[in-house]
């Protein structure tokens, strides 16, 4: 049945408050959730404060400002810094978003910064999720050109109108956001494959060089590969990059009804 | 959670692909939707004829289904009804029952009473409707 409640071993129990910063004028308090595999205990929730002056808008220079001044073990995912790359993924406030792109000054309404990692993954240290299935399931939809005409001497032509029908699409980053804001993925994430995995999928399927877009389909025509999406759209709402893979998948849909009637 | 079973050697990408895909639902996805809008076309006669009910004893509402067009549509009804109550209710079973043999047993259930009060209400309908 269904997980309503954390495993016993995934209950958080306490954290450390750690003390402010000596001579810090104005401060954020941040409040991070910890879990060390290696240590036997429960996950718990920091507490930290940052010194603002000291530190960037962002939460993710938050985060970076606590491990280089307060506490070297904290450990989460970060590269690009600019909302390229989806390493910094994770739950700030009770949506997930990138900390990188993330204000702290829009959120917890000058409160508490909460930093929790991606919903319902298993959690490898503190913030880093384990994303090893949510990769393979990108990997299944298998995400590249695929040709039978023997490939052209220069590049596969695409005209301006085709091309367009990528935008939406192509600027996902995979950073896993809104796969695991959607309970359909948190039931059934073994099966379904997930709105990022999918909205991938259309954009194989939608892109007019592909020889393949049967195949595609049959490969997701599945109560549960395809069909577990019920339109919730907390995808939509997470996408940092203002995406919309509800959208994308209920053009799969169609295409799946306008093949077969 | 469906943490990767640590006991199972077998690589990502194979649990994922799993058994493949089983090339179906497309069909409940379409009746799922065309019997959303058959409801939402019958349920206003469907209303009239209630309210038509409230008060009448058997006689008279033998008296009202003894007309051809509202007997149809409280057929159609039915029929649209519990086909939409099959599917709605497999969808919530798929997505919460995860023991196996506990969805193959619900998932019957599910079928054995869609269809009994499927088949209870028209003959209910088609008994009243001839009068019997």
């Amino acid at each position: 049945m269904v997980e309503f409640a954390l495993p016993k071993n995934s209950k958080i129990t306490g954290g450390k408050s750690w003390p402010k910063p000596a001579g810090a004028t104005e401060t954020r308090e941040f409040r991070v959730y910890r879990w060390n595999p290696d240590d036997g205990k429960n996950p718990g929730i920091d507490t930290y404060y940052v010194d603002t002056n000291d530190c960037g808008p962002m939460v993710l220079d938050g985060l970076i400002w606590i491990k280089n001044h307060i506490d070297p073990t904290l450990t989460f995912r970060r590269s690009c810094r600019e909302g390229v790359c989806g390493s910094c993924a994770m739950n700030i406030d009770g949506q997930n978003t990138l900390a990188c792109t993330k204000s702290m000054h829009d959120v917890g309404a000058g409160g508490a910064v909460k930093v929790n990692p991606l919903p319902h993954q298993p959690v490898v240290k503190d913030l880093v999720p384990d994303l090893t299935n949510f990769y393979a399931q990108y990997a299944s939809i298998e995400p590249w050109l695929k040709t039978t005409t023997p490939t052209p001497q220069k590049e596969w032509k695409q005209s301006h109108e085709d091309r367009e029908k990528l935008d939406g699409l192509y600027e996902c980053i995979l950073c896993a956001c809104c796969s695991t804001s959607c309970p359909s993925y948190w039931w059934n994430s073994d099966r379904f494959l997930g709105p990022a995995a999918l909205l991938q999928a259309t954009r194989w399927v939608k892109d007019s060089r592909d020889e393949a877009t049967g195949e595609r389909l049959d490969n997701l025509e599945d109560p549960f590969r395809l069909y577990r999406c019920h339109t919730i759209m907390n995808c939509a709402k997470a996408c940092p990059k203002g995406l919309n893979p509800s959208e994308a998948i209920a053009e799969l849909k169609l295409k799946m009804v306008e093949r077969q009637i | 959670m469906n943490a990767p079973k640590s006991s199972s050697m077998r690589t990502p990408l194979a649990r994922v692909r799993a058994l493949g895909a089983s090339h179906s639902g497309t069909s409940d996805f379409w009746r799922q939707r065309l019997t959303a809008v058959a409801m939402t076309l019958l349920i206003v006669p469907v209303i009239v004829v209630v309210l038509m009910l409230v008060g009448s004893n058997q006689a008279g509402a033998k008296q009202i289904f003894s007309s051809v067009p509202i007997a149809i549509i409280m057929l159609l009804f039915i029929v649209a009804s519990a086909w939409h109550m099959k599917i709605g209710m497999q969808v919530v079973i798929e997505d919460y029952v995860h023991n196996e043999k506990i969805k193959l047993a619900s998932v019957m259930a599910n079928n054995f009473f869609c269809i009994a009060v499927a088949l209870a209400s028209i003959y209910a309908i088609l008994k009243m409707s001839s009068g019997v």
